[in-house]
């Protein structure tokens, strides 16, 4: 799937919670319970995501010519909102995790349910995230 | 009235009715307000005073001749006059009006530290502060060379009074410690820390943020040197507060800031400053919000100051019994005098999670350090849900907060 199909398939989900916050705040939880686990050692004070309010460990990796990322955090709601973002960017390209325009948030009203903090939060772990797809991006030119 | 009204003689129904804002829905339920440790909501007495100051008598101060600056004049004076006897001061002059406690501490350490404290001198705070009775001291410690000692809090949130005994020496300058704590509640044994403050000669500043709205404040009964409030905790407006000083210390100690108001004479050579309390208030000062002011501490006023800790205690001691028995959670500060100040943990959820699944019931809470990271490091701990109640909450509201933490507890158990 693009990275536009998953964020529409997302968008209807959440308009299936009908603006209930708590089912919203359920849901979000639930999704962070799914997220595959990271080991241990990768939560190192590298892998820290700087600007967020709570803990979030990211790492980034390559399979073939998609990366792919794993991430935890110590709280459960910030969980749940990277795993969001890594169902969106695993197994995406770095030019198209680099290109791309992360509209669910908008029209999943994200801005309702995560505050002024967590939204710079948010923000710093999609900047780590495409700072990783430039990285690799660069890689590949290399190598090509 | 409720029951528990009648037992405090508060009418908790006809004083919600004061305050507009407690009257709507957050996530489409009723708004449950227990973040009032960080602020206090205003009643309708508060907010009228502002609208008509702004529409009636908006003047600078002090200066004017003009009918609408001798109304605001009087206004302001009238304020100083009711925190005056709001805390039992002597005169009207030992009332400073600042921002608020931040300012009130920077103040004393700027003016009284740097001028007063030597290489080697000793100031004391405690483990409970907020960092605004912290940072302000360390700022003069560095520049004086001075040391900062930490009297040490027992593992239920109290000061160790024994161990502050022998923190006391002939070199202690300044004691500075709240009378009550944010984060944890406990009111602590303010008049004895003060006494054995005195007995070596020092001076002692009381940080009285979470005090102001809920205990009685006499500063000749309690001796203390200094005392400073923060109006947006006691009901009234933002960014105002005073600072009480005994007058003959405030009389020795050098401005803060400088500029209008609190000259006497200035030429390009010399100035000389104006008598106290102007020589501390520099600049146009917060006039509208002052005026305000006043109408806060009457509403306490009226209320009765030994009413509302009785209603305030008796949503503490349900609250701590209610959310006590809930599975998993673990109460931070069981002292055993505390203002209504509930703070508690609940294994393998952090904070931030139940403050927003809180919120998503329409229920606010504070979550995280609440401005004492020292404090936490202590407990081992990142932070606590803190719960804290005012005059207008109420028992039902309690039980919506425990349902809504039964829920969060039985979601990620």
């Amino acid at each position: 799937m693009t990275i536009n199909e998953i964020q529409d398939e997302i968008i209807t989900e959440f308009s299936l919670l009908d603006g209930d916050m708590e089912m919203t705040v359920f849901y979000i939880m639930e999704l962070g319970q799914k997220l595959p686990v990271m080991s241990d050692d990768d939560k190192t004070e590298e892998n820290i995501v700087k600007g967020c309010q709570s803990k979030v460990w990211l790492t980034a990796g390559m399979e073939g010519d998609k990366i792919h990322f794993t991430a935890d955090s110590n709280t459960a709601i910030t969980k749940g909102l990277v795993s969001l973002l890594i169902r969106i960017f695993n197994g995406q390209s770095p030019e198209s995790i680099l290109g791309s325009d992360l509209y669910f948030m908008h029209k999943i009203g994200m801005e309702r349910f995560i505050g002024t903090q967590r939204s710079n939060g948010f923000a710093a772990m999609i900047k780590q995230m495409k700072l990783y797809a430039l990285a690799f991006k660069t890689k590949l030119g290399v190598k090509l | 009235m409720t029951t528990q009204g009648i037992l405090s003689g508060i009418d908790v129904e006809n004083i919600r009715k004061q305050f507009p804002v407690l009257h709507q829905q957050v996530n489409g339920r009723d708004l449950v307000y227990f973040d009032n440790a960080a602020t206090s909501q205003k009643p309708l007495t508060v907010l009228n005073a502002l609208d008509e100051y702004y529409k009636g008598y908006n003047a600078n101060i002090h200066r004017g001749i003009h009918t609408l600056a001798e109304k605001a004049t009087r206004a302001y004076e009238v304020t100083r006059l009711t925190a005056k006897n709001f805390i039992n001061a002597r005169s009207v002059q030992e009332i400073i009006f600042t921002r608020g406690v931040t300012e009130g501490i920077n103040l004393i350490a700027a003016s009284y530290g740097r001028t007063f404290l030597k290489e080697g001198d000793e100031i004391i705070i405690s483990g409970l502060e907020h960092h605004s009775n912290i940072v302000p001291w360390q700022f003069v410690r560095d520049e004086k060379k001075a040391k900062l000692k930490i009297i040490p809090v027992s593992d239920n949130g109290e000061l160790d009074i024994e161990k502050y005994k022998e923190l006391l020496n002939d070199r202690t300058r300044i004691v500075s410690v709240n009378h009550a704590s944010n984060s944890l509640g406990t009111i602590n044994p303010i008049k004895e820390i003060i006494q054995l403050a005195h007995e070596v000669g020092a001076v002692v500043v009381i940080d009285g943020a979470q005090a102001g709205p809920h205990l009685t404040i006499d500063v000749q009964d309690l001796d203390c040197d200094f005392y400073v409030v923060s109006s947006h905790k006691m009901y009234g407006p933002t960014g105002t507060g005073f600072l009480y000083g005994k007058k003959e210390l405030l009389e020795e100690m050098p401005p803060y800031h400088g500029g209008g108001e609190m000259i006497k004479e200035v030429t390009f050579e010399k100035t000389t400053y104006n008598d106290l309390p102007y020589k501390f208030e520099a600049g146009t000062p917060n006039i509208g919000d002052v005026v305000a002011f006043k109408y806060a501490m009457d509403f306490i006023q009226s209320l009765g100051r030994e009413s509302v800790a009785a209603h305030e205690h008796d949503l503490l001691t349900y609250a701590t019994s209610r959310i006590g028995a809930l599975k998993g959670v673990k109460l931070v500060g069981t002292a055993s005098e505390k203002v209504s100040v509930l703070s508690f943990t609940i294994d393998g959820i952090h904070p931030f999670d139940i403050g927003q699944m809180l919120d998503a019931r329409g229920i606010a809470v504070r979550t995280g350090h609440h401005c004492t990271q020292p404090l936490m490091d202590r407990f081992g701990i990142e932070g606590t849900v803190r719960a804290s109640f005012a005059v207008y909450n109420t028992r039902k509201e309690v039980d919506q907060l425990v349902e809504g933490l039964e829920r969060v507890i039985n979601f990620l158990k």
